[in-house]
């Protein structure tokens, strides 16, 4: 019978000497295949970093603070899709969103109290958010600002990846040039004040999750890291300047030996590209950094308990990959946000893996296996091959305006779906094994978290001073149809109180909205 | 058959391997594309005169959105409309939402199969 992997690679029943290919070079050396550090987690663990948010900036600063308490060594925020979108609490396509997905963050106001407490010259804090991330970073560094922490020592990372949202997320405001000009304005600021924070996370794990292969996922991702250094380069910083602070995303799928090849490969294709391609010198441009949360389309609804089986297995390989973060799913979330309790099984699932199986001993432990290192070259080449087809597209945006990978996205996963219909790909619960289970607790947002944040705009929009939320927008406009680079000022709209629909809606009448060929 | 994604989330997978695997089976899809407003939804269904209309959504927004859905089409005297719901919809949302009018709910691991023939059985 042919075996296949995950997304459908076949896998041969022996693999020997012949599939190991030439020498492998050391952990920390380019192309850094095995690792970026010569002793990864002898040296240094992987950082501990839950996506968390939800309702209220007021709940889910409890959930921080209880996340750290519990050991958690790094923050990372979840907005609700009305903030992902652009939108006030308050705006007619909030209803019924508020909170639901994520903390809903409004204002300034929002986020001061989003991050009340929490030292951010200590904790480094992750944002996810795509379409307005200038927005949200602002926010965050205004809160520096009064918590009196300079710019330069703050570390984190903002996802701030708008190609992967036309790709597969499919969370943008503008279209896809001015949303690009918006990403440069950030790195180009991030280059020039926040030396420690990675302005992008140039992120694969939301073209997993729309159902790609394992190679589409590392081919898209890298080829938009290419499409980010092209604009900044274009924007006249030289590459050393800023690539070092590029950082990346990526998902930690079911298939134990095609996850770890894959992030093996996506580390060398890397290196070669940013040396190649580019020039690169500085050691920290060519060494890809990089986040990984288990895969949540993993997750199924029966049987819930057995995620957790799941999320233990697609960590061992994201840190067995050599990540530098992790974010555990929790066994509940395929019904819903988790529970106090389900985040914390995930995260201790993580301290047993650091602390108890011992995996963290030697760096890149399967390196030299034959099957692996075969698995990795190919996952190589065929993501290049991807890589080239793009390039022959003329990069990436006339790629996503072809609809080119998402085609082959929608290809990939109704063949996966196709496959687990007809029992090919068995699922333990879904499509196999499958018994009643009693139900799961699960968290509920009601409708309080909307009314809460709809009053405290009201109250907002009130007290601040009108005209100079006026001037700011007024400056935000004009600035962003010219060339200059717009984070100053979205820094002065965001202190003086606008919100993230008034600064959204000031730049969608100068860059217009986007809207993508409904295919299928 | 009209396979809509009303609100704001972003998440097509679903909504697209079920037009798609609808589609197969012999039916006449049209996929409304992302960030459909109940009037939009009932619009297309009106104009391209269907007979069922899927609504996708994991948002966790549904009873927000499902409910002026149907209330829509009672007013606009299309309750002969079969309205299904897919996506991530607790239980308990599920039989509030039956109550409303909706025909089906298919929950996540609904098998393919089972939402095409409930589907054709809809229509014929």
């Amino acid at each position: 019978m042919l075996k296949t992997t995950t997304s459908g690679v076949p896998v041969n029943a022996v693999y020997d000497e012949r599939d190991r290919g030439g020498a492998i070079e050391a952990c920390g050396e380019f192309p850094y295949t095995r690792g970026i550090h010569p002793g990864m987690y002898r040296t240094r663990l992987w950082t501990m970093r839950q996506f968390s948010g939800f309702a209220t900036p007021e709940e889910t600063n409890r959930r921080y603070h209880y996340l750290l308490a519990q050991g958690q060594t790094g923050l990372s925020i979840a907005f609700d899709l009305p903030t992902l979108m652009g939108y006030d609490a308050d705006s007619p396509m909030s209803e019924g969103e508020v909170g639901k997905c994520g903390a809903a963050i409004s204002s300034l106001q929002d986020m001061e109290i989003l991050l009340r407490g929490i030292p951010l010259g200590a904790v480094s804090v992750s944002m996810t958010i795509n379409s307005p991330a200038s927005v949200l970073w602002a926010m965050y560094l205004a809160v520096a600002e009064r918590q009196g922490v300079d710019w330069s020592e703050l570390s984190g990372t903002l996802q701030n990846d708008i190609l992967k949202e036309y790709i597969a997320q499919k969370e943008y405001i503008y279209p896809p040039r001015p949303s690009m000009r918006l990403v440069t304005d950030t790195i180009e600021f991030g280059a020039r004040h926040t030396p420690k924070f990675n302005p992008v996370s140039i992120s694969g794990y939301h073209i997993r999750e729309a159902g790609s292969t394992a190679v589409q996922e590392i081919a898209f991702t890298l080829r938009d890291g290419v499409e980010y250094v092209e604009w900044a380069l274009k924007r006249g910083l030289a590459v050393d300047e800023f690539a070092p602070r590029l950082s990346f995303f990526f998902n930690a799928h079911n298939d134990f030996f095609e996850e770890i090849a894959k992030f093996r490969a996506a580390r060398k294709l890397w290196a070669t590209l940013m040396r190649e391609r580019f020039g690169a010198e500085d050691e920290r441009s060519l060494k890809l950094r990089f986040h990984a949360q288990t895969a949540g389309c993993s997750l199924t609804w029966q049987q819930p308990y057995n995620n957790v089986a799941r999320t233990s297995l697609q960590a061992m390989a994201a840190v067995l990959g050599g990540c530098q973060s992790l974010h555990t799913n929790s066994l509940d979330e395929a019904y819903a946000l988790p529970g106090e309790h389900a985040v914390t099984i995930a995260l201790r699932t993580q301290q047993v893996l650091a602390y108890e199986s011992g995996v963290t001993a030697v760096p890149d432990p399967f390196g030299g296996s034959y099957f692996l290192e075969r698995m990795t070259s190919d996952s190589e080449e065929c993501a290049r091959e991807y890589i080239r087809r793009i390039d022959g597209m003329g990069g990436m945006i006339p790629a996503i305006e072809a609809s080119f990978p998402q085609r082959e996205i929608a290809e990939a996963s109704y063949a996966y779906q196709r496959a687990i219909e007809s029992g090919e790909k068995a699922i333990v619960g879904v499509n196999a094994h499958r018994s009643d289970e009693r139900p799961i607790e699960i968290l509920r947002i009601d409708r309080s978290a909307g009314e809460h944040q709809v009053r405290k705009l009201e109250t907002l929009r009130a007290r601040r001073g009108g005209q100079q939320v006026e001037r700011a927008l007024t400056a935000l406009k004009r600035g962003a149809e010219g060339t200059d680079n717009t984070m100053p000022l979205i820094l002065d709209a965001v202190r003086a109180y606008a919100t993230i629909g008034e600064i959204c809606d000031a730049m969608r009448e100068v860059f217009g909205s986007y809207t993508e060929a409904a295919l299928v | 058959m009209l396979v809509a994604k009303p609100g704001l989330d972003g998440h097509d997978r679903g909504a697209k391997v079920i037009a798609r695997a609808l589609r197969d089976a012999g039916m006449e899809v049209i996929y409304t594309g992302l960030r459909q407003t109940p009037e939009m939804i009932v619009n297309a269904a009106l104009q391209e005169d269907v007979q069922v209309i899927g609504l996708s959504i994991l948002s966790g927004a549904h009873n927000a959105i499902v409910p002026r859905v149907m209330a829509l089409l009672r007013e606009r005297e299309m309750t002969d409309v079969k309205v299904v719901v897919g996506g991530i919809i607790p239980d308990e949302d599920a039989v509030a939402l039956k109550r409303d009018g909706v025909a089906a709910v298919f929950q996540p691991g609904a098998p393919l199969e089972e939402i095409v023939a409930f589907v054709r059985g809809a229509v014929e």
